[in-house]
């Protein structure tokens, strides 16, 4: 994990970290009795995928399985040991990929989104003050989600609202307007994350045969959603707007600013709201979690990788506990490599300002 | 506006010898093919038109996605008119030879339509542009969506040295490494052809992860994501261990999206190769190893230094083959294409030697 480097304040701020729902029943005293009793007596259980396969050796380290039982990422006491009591961590944020947009009953979604965002507040922010975490929404009925945000918009413990990768519509599409309009008057960010089960499939060619053409085909996902959000205008319609890309990878970002502003050149008669290149909303309005990186093999590569980003600005620290993404526990980005003002940027300060901590 | 626009008067050829790796051979009319179709596919034509997934189409920036010069005095289509397109393409631009992948809908769900247009397209090709056009080669256009139907056509015609590749589309029934598709790639081994894969298509999925675009745009720049899902299913599915002869190119997907594609798909298979045991090297060797590019529409980096950069971290200078993409709007000149200057090694490979040692081409 990270290395403290001396005493002092904290200044480390995770913006990855997983805290996962153990079982339905966990949500029990957080859903209307309606909802109980139709879980407890028919065949709906919740969600029932899961991004992250139990067995599969990306889903967790073998080290974060509590040892009391559940699932890693569902034991407050083992994640504040491995996440959250290392490396001067001043504050953590919690992702939770329960898959509320898998739910196409709208209220049962809706009811589930309430109750896992009531379940993060009772028994993980306010045992915990180092935490901060992103609501769920039940995104596929942007209405009932801007209500959701509007229920919790004033709870200081939020401080994002999460959204799966993968989703039915690409987020810029307008049907989401009232998702940002939202978070943008509570002063939120939105967070899109690995992840979705929306139905349909996660390539433009259908569905591939395995997880590892899933996991690897994600960043194509996120790169579909940056080229949405700008070509729709979302950071022209809400100019304060904030997004983080979670989990999604970061070296695929340059040459997709590259391909988006020569786009733009040719194209822009038919998106005329676009009034900047490209690359300018995405340096100003998104920020990436580093976690994993997907590197190249040379560290001269890899800073020439960063530079081409063109921004000290747009990359965040996460440790994205307790997922696995290569054969070591540290993050993937060499961060003691880096020149101390970038990695001071990347381990908090950027952070800092964009969650407002 | 009323200014014209200016044709390129003087010879704005290259001190490089250039073959085009990607030209856009267009039909006349549909009843062009009509020559060569049995008369109940004329017929079915007539009733029905091409095949096609309706409600996933995006309107183009220009008509027929051409660029504005591309419409021949004759009245013919942008690229149906040969005479044209030797002056305005081949002559101008001292082109050496040409492959032609023409985007004509023969990869929609009624097979043995499909196969019909198919042939017909191939022999009307033949007819059109090979015979009388010496400078001139084409890919074999395949029922894609029945494997042993597609392998029958290239079978016909693989033998024939002026059919050098396969053409499929990025945007398929089902990711391209799936086993459904395996015999395209043995007849296309047996012949030697390459496969290539060509901007475009529709397979009745959403054309993101994440669903349906609203702009052309999005369909435009978004291709780069069906390519990247492309690589991914055949090199996953174990598609070059099976084949290892196998060559497949990627026409008109840009590049620069592929060296952070390789670098991730060597980390996710190192924590996940039990999803695919066949492989038995890193996912950038097969790619290194199996795959060529064109390079348009090639990406334009912010600064000059990073597009040097782009081809280290390639790392495939043997492997890239300079395209016009005419006669489209996106056109990338070959004076003009490349955002720096190149070394003289890798300028003489990319512009032609690379596509003349892949196609066969002579060096006359």
């Amino acid at each position: 994990m990270v290395q403290a480097t001396g005493g002092g304040v904290p200044k480390v701020i995770d913006c990855d970290i997983h805290c996962v729902v153990p079982a339905v029943e966990a949500l029990f005293p957080y859903l209307p009795p309606v909802w109980r009793e139709y879980i407890a007596q028919s065949a709906f259980k919740g969600p029932e995928v899961d991004p992250y396969p139990a067995g599969a050796p990306t889903s967790a380290w073998p080290q974060t399985r509590p040892a009391g039982g559940g699932p890693p990422g569902s034991d407050l006491a083992l994640l504040r040991a491995q996440a959250l009591d290392v490396g001067r961590v001043s504050h953590g944020i919690l992702q939770c990929s329960y898959a509320i947009e898998s739910v196409h009953n709208p209220d049962a979604a809706a009811a589930l989104a309430g109750a896992v965002n009531d379940w993060l507040s009772a028994e993980w922010l306010a045992r915990e003050p180092r935490l901060r975490a992103s609501m769920v929404v039940p995104s596929r009925q942007p209405e009932m989600a801007a209500r959701e945000i509007e229920r919790l918009g004033g709870h200081p413990g939020f401080v994002q609202v999460y959204l799966p990768v993968r989703s039915e519509s690409p987020y810029g599409n307008r049907r989401y307007h009232p998702i940002f309009e939202a978070a943008v008057r509570h002063d939120l960010a939105v967070g899109i994350h690995f992840g979705g089960a929306p139905g349909n499939p996660p390539t433009p060619s259908g569905w591939p045969s395995s997880y590892l053409e899933e996991y690897a085909g994600m960043a194509q996902v996120f790169q579909s959603q940056v080229i949405s959000l700008i070509s729709e205008g979302v950071f022209d319609r809400f100019p304060t707007l904030r997004v983080a890309l979670i989990e999604g990878g970061v070296s695929w970002l340059p040459s997709l600013m590259w391909r988006m502003d020569k786009e733009w050149k040719g194209l822009r008669r038919e998106i005329p709201w676009v009034r900047r290149p490209p690359s300018a909303y995405i340096r100003e309005h998104l920020r990436l979690t580093i976690q994993p990186f997907d590197a190249p093999p040379e560290p001269r590569q890899l800073m020439q990788i960063i530079d081409q980003l063109g921004s000290e600005d747009l990359l965040m620290f996460a440790s994205d506990y307790p997922h696995r993404h290569t054969g070591t526990w540290e993050p993937e980005l060499p961060l003691a490599t880096l020149p101390d003002a970038l990695r001071t940027r990347i381990m908090g300060e950027t952070a800092r300002a964009y969650y407002r901590l | 506006m009323t200014d014209t626009l200016q044709h390129t008067t003087t010879t704005a050829r290259t001190a490089l010898r250039v073959v085009d790796a990607d030209i856009h051979n267009a039909l006349p009319s549909g009843e062009a093919l009509y020559p060569y179709l049995a008369e109940r596919w004329r017929r079915h034509h007539a009733m029905f038109g091409l095949p096609d997934y309706p409600g996933s189409s995006y309107p183009r920036l220009s008509p027929n996605a051409a660029r504005s010069d591309a419409w021949p005095p004759s009245g013919l289509p942008p690229g149906a008119d040969l005479a044209f397109l030797r002056a305005q393409l081949l002559d101008t631009w001292g082109i050496a030879h040409g492959i032609l992948n023409p985007l004509i809908g023969v990869d929609g769900p009624n097979v043995e339509y499909s196969a019909a247009l198919a042939r017909a397209v191939n022999d009307w090709q033949i007819d059109a542009w090979l015979a009388p056009e010496p400078r001139l080669r084409a890919a074999i256009v395949v029922p894609y969506q029945d494997a042993e139907l597609a392998a029958a056509e290239i079978d016909r015609l693989g033998d024939d040295p002026r059919f050098v590749q396969v053409l499929l589309l990025a945007r398929t029934v089902e990711p391209l490494g799936r086993r459904r598709f395996w015999k395209i790639y043995e007849a296309a081994t047996r012949h030697d052809l390459p496969i290539g894969i060509h901007f475009g298509g529709s397979g009745g999925s959403p054309f993101t992860g994440a669903g349906w675009p609203s702009f052309y745009f999005e369909d435009h720049a978004g291709m780069a994501q069906a390519f990247q899902a492309q690589v991914i299913s055949l090199v996953c599915e174990g598609v070059f261990e099976r084949y290892p002869t196998l060559k497949v190119v990627l026409i008109e997907g840009g590049f620069a999206w592929l060296p952070p594609l390789m670098w991730r798909l060597d980390r996710s298979w190192a924590q996940l190769r039990d999803a695919a045991p066949d492989l038995r090297e890193l996912p950038s060797t097969y790619i290194r190893r199996h795959i060529w590019l064109t390079t348009q529409p090639m990406e334009e980096p912010a600064r000059p230094e990073f597009f040097g950069q782009l081809l280290e971290h390639l790392d495939m200078d043997d492997r890239l083959m300079f395209a016009t993409d005419y006669p489209h709007w996106d056109f990338d000149a070959p004076d003009r294409a490349f955002p720096a200057h190149l070394p003289a090694e890798a300028g003489r490979r990319i512009m032609a030697g690379n596509a003349q040692a892949l196609y066969h081409l002579p060096d006359d």
